[in-house]
């Protein structure tokens, strides 16, 4: 076996000495020194494997490895053909699976049986000859030390980084200077003439917007709205807006529900924000914005998909199981003179997760 | 202009009797409105089927005494144990009944699918009983159960309305506290439309005027076709997302890194 040649040990030599503990030249302050006085049983004795005994199981793994070869290059001719006999071309689903089946069985074959047939002429044919390789000092030799000082002194006399200090200054502000463009990149993300705080606060829905069906944008009225009911909504003119609607939609989205109105356990201050046991809640969890939308008719509980927090709809929509930490806005709805169902204005707070400028 | 034109030298021939405009108009009308009245009342037959005779409610109502009053009480009233079931409509027993669901085995977090109890006529002469008590939905007419309709329009409504709980692929998935929602795959599609029209258990209700009739179509039409049309990418592992695809990669994956691992590093004999 090859060894560097660095502090290499031949292993027949190690192994009839049995417990060897001394630490050669090593530096005594970096090796543990066994104080319960165990000692190394050292290596296993040599066990000859039967390829070395037997050549007709050498030439049997011989064979082996060399039909492994020959199987490879099947595999990569399989794949070639399997591209070409199964074309992509007519858009149909069913020939891109067989397509990606067969060229991925072909790749597969061809790399794997390289892979086993190496490994397996490794282990059986190559030549059985055990070998330890001691581990290096970390500590560099003095000379070696005392040459690297050398070598940074002579670097700093021959650049002058040290003596030509307008040079140094100005690099230094250079490097510093280098990221401030991803800075710049990276807010050029965000919303450029508008206070992405402003933005985050406030929805689509204001005093008189319709609630709309998603995604047909149909008004809709309270005597739609069984009970039992869920419905999902957006605000009137959102599916017709021409760009920026997913932004809008994913702020303004709104389950709407109706509960036996003595289900309902209101707030002193919200009585007026809903109608007859119709509410309306922003369906953005309060966590990290999944859309919570599992809603359970019978226990009035809404369920977030992502990180399974719990929302009671007939308490509020407050928190009673999960990682978030407030309750979901609640939308204020009203009816208007032709008994649609219109918001009373925007949720009273942001909605979905925090951010630092939350108050 | 034209109109008059050709009309004028007609009266002027007399082959035609002056009446003849107006039989003809008469005609017309009669036969649209004679098909549009066989069309119509073909639709409106299947869609409250025909038989809810006397018979059939009365059968049902013995059946209901015997089987479902235990719980929901003497005339569907409902007691502490079951709900009332006056104004369910014919769809809810069909569906509950119909899936096995009802009569429940025991009491738990939902009452989970079984074999059917009843025949087919039976459920049907308990669902025209209850049907009977209060105005409330029927069972669905065929051709919006069938999956004749959509399949895009279904596959966005489906998306919107009932992949939250049962999966995008209509694989189901676990709620709270032991209720799940059930895989939609090898479900009726007039169980499904009667899920939507009723609002079985934890379910909301998602009514004509939330989701209309041929919506409801469509989405049958999608879950459908996502049943016959297989995954294009390979396995789907029961379509269950993340989860179940990161299981299997930590098990299976990481299970043949070891064992190659193993084999790489062993001694050969």
């Amino acid at each position: 076996m090859a060894q560097d040649d660095y502090d290499g040990k031949d292993i027949t030599v190690a192994h009839s000495s049995g417990a060897d503990h001394s630490l050669g030249d090593q530096d005594p302050g970096l090796a543990v020194v066994p104080t319960d006085g165990f000692s190394d049983p050292g290596l296993l004795p040599h066990r000859q494997r039967v390829t070395d005994a037997d050549p007709k199981k050498a030439r049997k793994a011989e064979r082996t490895v060399y039909t492994l070869f020959y199987l490879s290059i099947v595999g990569s001719i399989f794949a070639i053909a399997a591209y070409m006999a199964f074309p992509m071309e007519s858009n149909n689903v069913g020939d891109v699976r067989l397509s990606t089946v067969f060229i991925g069985l072909g790749i597969t074959l061809a790399l794997l049986a390289i892979g086993f047939g190496a490994v397996h002429w490794g282990k059986s044919l190559m030549a059985d000859h055990e070998g330890i390789d001691i581990r290096h000092p970390t500590r560099g030799s003095d000379e070696t030390r005392e040459r690297a000082v050398e070598i940074f002194d002579e670097a700093n006399r021959e650049s002058g980084f040290g003596r030509r200090t307008l040079i140094r200054n100005s690099l230094i502000g250079a490097l510093i200077a280098f990221p401030l463009p991803a800075v710049v990149l990276f807010r050029g993300l965000a919303p450029q003439d508008q206070d992405p705080v402003k933005l985050l606060s406030h929805t689509m829905w204001k005093k008189g917007t319709r609630l709309t069906l998603d995604p047909s944008g149909l008004p809709v009225k309270a005597t739609d709205v069984t009970l039992g009911s869920a419905f999902h909504i957006i605000p009137e003119g959102l599916a017709e807006l021409e760009h920026g609607k997913l932004e809008e939609k994913a702020k303004a989205a709104v389950l709407l529900m109706r509960l036996r109105p003595e289900d309902l356990n209101q707030l002193p201050d919200r009585k007026n924000w809903s109608y007859d046991g119709i509410v309306a809640y922003s369906k953005i969890c309060t966590h990290v914005g999944c859309p919570v939308a599992l809603y359970e008719q019978q226990t009035h509980h809404l369920l977030c998909p992502c990180h399974q927090s719990q929302f009671d709809v007939a308490n509020h929509c407050e928190v009673i199981f999960g990682p978030a930490k407030r309750p979901l806005p609640q939308l204020p709805i009203a009816v208007d003179a032709e008994g649609y169902l219109v918001a009373q204005s925007d949720f009273h707070e942001p909605v979905g997760p925090s951010f630092w400028e939350r108050s | 202009m034209r109109e008059k034109r050709t009309s004028k030298p007609r009266r002027k021939s007399g082959r035609r009797h002056p009446l003849a405009t107006v039989a003809l108009i008469a005609i017309g009308l009669a036969v649209t409105g004679g098909a549009y009245a066989a069309i119509n009342s073909s639709t409106a037959t299947a869609d409250t089927r025909p038989v809810a005779s006397q018979s059939t409610i009365e059968q049902g109502e013995k059946l209901f005494q015997a089987n479902c009053a235990t719980c929901h009480g003497m005339g569907a009233a409902g007691t502490s144990a079951g709900p009332s079931l006056v104004g369910v409509g014919a769809a809810s027993v069909d569906f509950q009944v119909g899936t096995g669901r009802m009569p429940l085995a025991q009491t738990g977090p939902q009452a989970e699918q079984k074999p059917v109890q009843f025949t087919d006529d039976q459920v049907k002469a308990l669902a025209d009983y209850v049907a009977s008590l209060g105005p409330g939905p029927s069972i669905p007419a065929d051709h919006l159960t069938n999956g004749g309709g959509n399949a895009a329009n279904g596959a966005e409504l489906f998306r919107i309305n009932c992949a939250m709980c049962h999966n995008v692929a209509g694989a189901g998935g676990a709620l709270t506290e032991g209720k799940f929602a059930p895989a939609l795959t090898d479900v009726s599609g007039v169980h499904i439309y009667e899920a939507m029209v009723s609002g079985p258990q934890s379910m909301p209700v998602f009514n004509d005027l939330n989701i209309s009739p041929e919506d409801k179509r469509d989405i049958i039409t999608y879950l459908k076709y996502v049943q016959d049309n297989r995954s294009p990418g390979g396995f789907e592992l029961g379509s269950l997302g993340p989860v179940a695809e990161g299981l299997f990669i930590w098990i299976f994956g990481l299970g043949s890194i070891v064992a190659l691992t193993i084999w790489i590093t062993a001694k050969s004999n």
